[in-house]
């Protein structure tokens, strides 16, 4: 009897990984809890410097979401033993669809830390006011989907390796550079109102780049883990 | 299936010493030897899971290749040490889970469920689950996806009598539709009676084979 379609299986993967967070809550009960704390540490540390707070607001999002956002993706990619792993070798899974699913997966989780620690940030350090909030929603979107593609990407590569937890991290600093500078620069271009076309390439490039170098490298990295 | 002069090496430590082993179709086969012998590793070689350093591999008629291994691998199950199961899901979402990816219904779950004893506990999640049942959960997959060859590590391992003679039907069931299955156990008494052949596995050589 044949499987189903490539995006069938994504579907199917994205859609056991939900459940998992259902009912573990990692994202909600622990990764953005100590996202807010994270963000309501900072203003207290600097002090009543009001302007200073507001200028590094936005900043300090982005730090946050990226360290704490990169939790959301490696706790996704715990919950597979090499058991589960094996069994979907054998089942024929797909690994591209095995990793375009756990993306999109971590993408909705990371859009809800996001869309919970955003407000957050606005209220904590009161940043100056931008116009273009479609596009500060795009680079929210685009920072979700290239984190999700880092962590899960940063995930295979770990995978079966007894050093996993030490390594993934230190895999995803420099992949994640590139994604906080252009969401970072697309702000202040918005606040600055000039051209925020380059920052914005700049996240789209990486995006794509990503996505192609995951779903071109899973099978290897798949085999690899074994 | 047969193997050939398979070798396996992790790194420089051989596990695996020039294998030769062939289980025709319709039979079962017994693989017994101590803890460290490559039993295991073994199991992997067959399931297309771990590429041998050394020798051949054919399952099914074909050369095992990376090409060949992609295409035949949705005809093999394998019952490992861990089970192959999402803790925090229930035992239905499992095999559902299982079901789907390999292109079946729903309404197969809970027959498959049933046939294993679990319809009353199929909505008891996976960690909150007796190692027995958990074991009933991978042997409803088997019986689901019909696999051409059946490899089963320990299988009765910590199984009540139910549940070992639920592990004779899966075997039954597969040879009798012309598969092939390779036990790995220590428990000897209990394969003797399922298997065609038994070889035993010392520090990674076959030292004896025998069939009845």
């Amino acid at each position: 009897m044949s499987g189903p379609s490539f995006w069938g299986q994504a579907y199917e993967i994205g859609l056991k990984d939900l459940r998992v967070e259902g009912r573990t809550g990692e994202v909600l009960n622990i990764t953005i809890p100590f996202g807010a704390v994270a963000l309501l540490l900072i203003p207290l540390a600097i002090g009543t410097d009001r302007p200073l707070i507001a200028s590094i607001g936005p900043g300090m999002f982005w730090v946050v979401t990226l360290l704490f956002g990169m939790l959301v993706t490696f706790r996704q990619s715990a919950t597979e033993s090499s058991a589960n792993r094996e069994m979907m070798v054998l089942l024929g899974v797909d690994p591209a669809a095995q990793f375009a699913g756990r993306v999109v997966a971590s993408v909705l989780l990371l859009l809800v830390f996001e869309g919970v620690l955003a407000p957050a940030t606005i209220i904590l350090y009161n940043p100056d006011p931008v116009e273009g909030w479609a596009i500060l929603i795009l680079v929210l979107l685009l920072m979700a989907v290239g984190l999700a593609l880092i962590g899960t990407l940063a995930s295979g590569i770990t995978a079966g390796l007894r050093s996993r937890n030490t390594l993934a991290p230190l895999l995803v600093a420099p992949l994640a550079l590139p994604l906080l500078v252009g969401a970072s620069q697309t702000y202040e271009a918005l606040a600055q109102k000039s051209s925020i076309l380059t920052p914005i390439l700049l996240l789209l490039a990486v995006v794509l780049g990503l996505a192609v170098v995951g779903v071109l490298t899973a099978r290897f990295l798949e085999e690899a883990s074994r | 299936m047969q193997l050939h002069g398979v070798a396996v090496r992790y790194g420089r430590v051989p596990v695996l010493k020039g294998v030769e082993l062939a289980v025709p179709s319709g039979e079962a086969a017994g693989i017994v030897g101590p803890n460290g012998s490559g039993k295991s590793t073994l199991l992997r070689v067959l399931a297309t899971l771990l590429r041998p350093t050394e020798g051949s591999v054919a399952v099914f008629g074909t050369e095992m290749g990376e090409a060949t291994a992609f295409a035949i691998r949705r005809r093999i199950a394998l019952i490992g040490h861990q089970p192959a199961l999402y803790p925090q899901l229930t035992l239905r979402e499992n095999l559902a889970f299982v079901a789907r990816l390999s292109g079946h219904t729903d309404e197969r779950v809970d027959e498959m469920l049933d046939v294993v004893g679990l319809g009353g506990a199929k909505h008891r999640r996976a960690e909150q689950s007796s190692h027995g049942m958990q074991r009933r959960v991978e042997f409803a997959r088997v019986i689901l996806t019909r696999p051409d060859l059946l490899l089963l590590d320990e299988a009765h391992a910590g199984l009540d009598r139910e549940a070992g003679q639920l592990v004779d039907a899966v075997v039954e069931n597969v040879r009798s539709r012309g598969g092939a299955a390779v036990f790995v156990s220590h428990e000897l008494d209990r394969m003797l009676p399922l298997v065609q052949s038994t070889y035993e596995l010392t520090g990674g050589i076959v030292i004896a084979g025998s069939s009845s």
